[in-house]
């Protein structure tokens, strides 16, 4: 399994807890329309994701994540900036 | 009414002025219809009650009947002090209706000058800013103290104020979980040591009423290096010794950068300000767009302020009449088998928690038959989604009006169902 896919898993495990209506998940799934959260949704998730890689994901940044995939990448990205 | 008008632009490839393009409003819709679902059951609509008269500060004319006033903010009843009135017709006549004009050209007047002394002196501190808003406090000094590559840290359950400072500058925004230390303490050791940090917190938070456990707050961002901003509107006047807010209560003030406040609560006027001991406080005053692109406060309000803002530095016992009528409210409500925001009493402010937004709803009009003002809150602007009657004590509340309150919640909330 590459990074990528572990993050992947490691993100479908932390929305199940937030995906009250059993939306099946995907990578394409987007968080606003498909799993219809609110904005204090998102944050609570937001956190759990922060939190599982201690790493700082601005609003501003995850207003420009709509889907399942951008957040596994973007993920990837802020890891990369941590470390470096 | 209906609106065939607002069905018929949803069509697809009707022909319109627009063209193609959508009516901006469509994005209103959900709203539009959720409102009218409410309102067909014949329910009084809470978002545009008139007051037809106010004899008092805690009493008023609302569709011909007395109605106590429960939630208004006016938690010192200053709003019909004979002094406060008396400075404001002083100014009325010596000042004129206003100032048509910003304080940094035409707009600042001898009043402002005056009325920022009595908020130095009130706070001691060493600069006070008055603002035509408290919104625009908040707008203005956080989104002007925080630029580009600075970050701003702040509760998720913040006033939309606070929220829309942010949206107004372009620093970069970090939310962390409500009233929760490690959340915020973990956020900071996050961030970039080099990086310019301003926390924003809140004294007391308006929808339940719960208070910020500043003094572990305030210590953590200070070992981040980072500048605290603490907005104390649901505070002044009664928290404290005093009445400087929470941040005093829990002995902190201090360490607090910027204190945000507003005229329109305990104050009982309208405006906001900030206040900061900070030696390069002034220049705000030329660079904080919402302070300097607006007119500012008419001279009669300023006048009202300072002489209000004066007098509570001297209000000891009405403080202490306002924190008893909290205990005893909250109490009563929780015997009642009320659902309430906090286990104690923390503030002035009593959050009943409704099931749902249509019993929310019918609570409320069932108290205002009583003849009982309080707040309707739901979603967005609550926590969790939550719908609730959100009660704001008056020092002038007597013992008699609390006692009827506790008898109006209780036959409403029969006659609702929700107790």
């Amino acid at each position: 399994m590459t990074d990528r896919d572990e993050r992947l898993q490691t993100i479908l495990r932390l929305i199940e807890e937030f995906n009250k209506k059993g939306v099946e998940v995907t990578e394409a799934t987007r968080f606003a329309q498909d799993l219809e959260w609110d904005s204090l949704t998102v944050m609570d998730f937001v956190a759990a994701v922060e939190d599982e890689y201690d790493i700082i994901i601005t609003m501003n940044r995850a207003a420009e994540i709509e889907t399942v995939g951008q957040l596994v990448d973007a993920v990837g990205e802020l890891q990369g900036s941590a470390s470096a | 009414m209906t609106d065939p008008g607002l069905e018929m632009t949803a069509q697809a490839g009707r022909p319109s002025v627009r063209g193609t393009a959508p009516d901006l409003f469509d994005k209103f819709q959900p709203l539009i219809d959720q409102r009218a679902a409410l309102l067909a059951g014949g329910l009084t609509d809470p978002f545009n009650l008139v007051m037809e008269r106010v004899e008092s500060p805690t009493v008023a004319i609302c569709n011909g009947r007395r109605t106590i006033l429960l939630g208004t903010y006016n938690y010192m009843g200053m709003t019909f002090d004979p002094d406060v009135i008396a400075a404001g017709k002083q100014a009325l006549d010596e000042f004129g209706s206003g100032t048509t004009g910003s304080r940094v050209l035409n707009g600042t007047y001898q009043g402002h000058r005056e009325c920022e002394d009595a908020l130095r002196e009130f706070y001691a501190m060493d600069h006070a800013m008055v603002f035509s808003t408290g919104y625009q406090a908040n707008l203005g000094i956080i989104s002007t103290m925080a630029g580009k590559d600075d970050y701003v840290i702040l509760d998720t359950d913040s006033h939309a104020s606070i929220y829309d400072g942010c949206g107004l500058g372009n620093a970069q925004i970090v939310p962390f979980r409500h009233n929760d230390v490690e959340a915020l303490e973990k956020r900071l050791k996050r961030l970039p040591a080099d990086a310019g940090k301003l926390v924003v917190l809140e004294g007391v938070y308006s929808m339940l009423g719960d208070i910020a456990p500043l003094k572990e707050m305030v210590a953590v961002s200070k070992e981040a290096g980072a500048m605290v901003l603490v907005d104390e509107a649901h505070s002044m006047g009664f928290i404290g010794e005093h009445g400087r807010g929470v941040a005093e209560a829990q002995g902190v003030i201090d360490d607090v950068d910027f204190i945000i406040g507003t005229f329109s609560k305990s104050v009982g006027t309208v405006g906001g300000f900030c206040v900061s001991n900070h030696s390069k406080f002034e220049i705000l005053r030329l660079v904080c767009r919402p302070y300097v692109f607006t007119a500012s406060l008419p001279p009669s309000v300023v006048a009202t302020a300072a002489t209000s803002i004066r007098k509570l530095m001297s209000g000891g016992a009405k403080r202490t009449h306002l924190l008893e009528n909290s205990k005893r409210l909250h109490g009563g409500l929780k015997e009642l088998g009320f659902t309430l925001g906090t286990d104690e009493p923390q503030s002035a402010i009593i959050a009943v928690i409704m099931p749902d937004l249509e019993r929310g709803a019918a609570m409320w009009e069932a108290l205002l038959h009583e003849g009982l003002y309080v707040n309707l809150a739901r979603p967005p602007a609550t926590p969790q989604g939550m719908t609730l009657l959100r009660c704001s004590l008056c020092a002038e509340h007597s013992g008699a009006q609390v006692g009827e309150i506790l008898g109006m919640f209780e036959a409403a909330g029969r006659k609702v169902g929700v107790i």
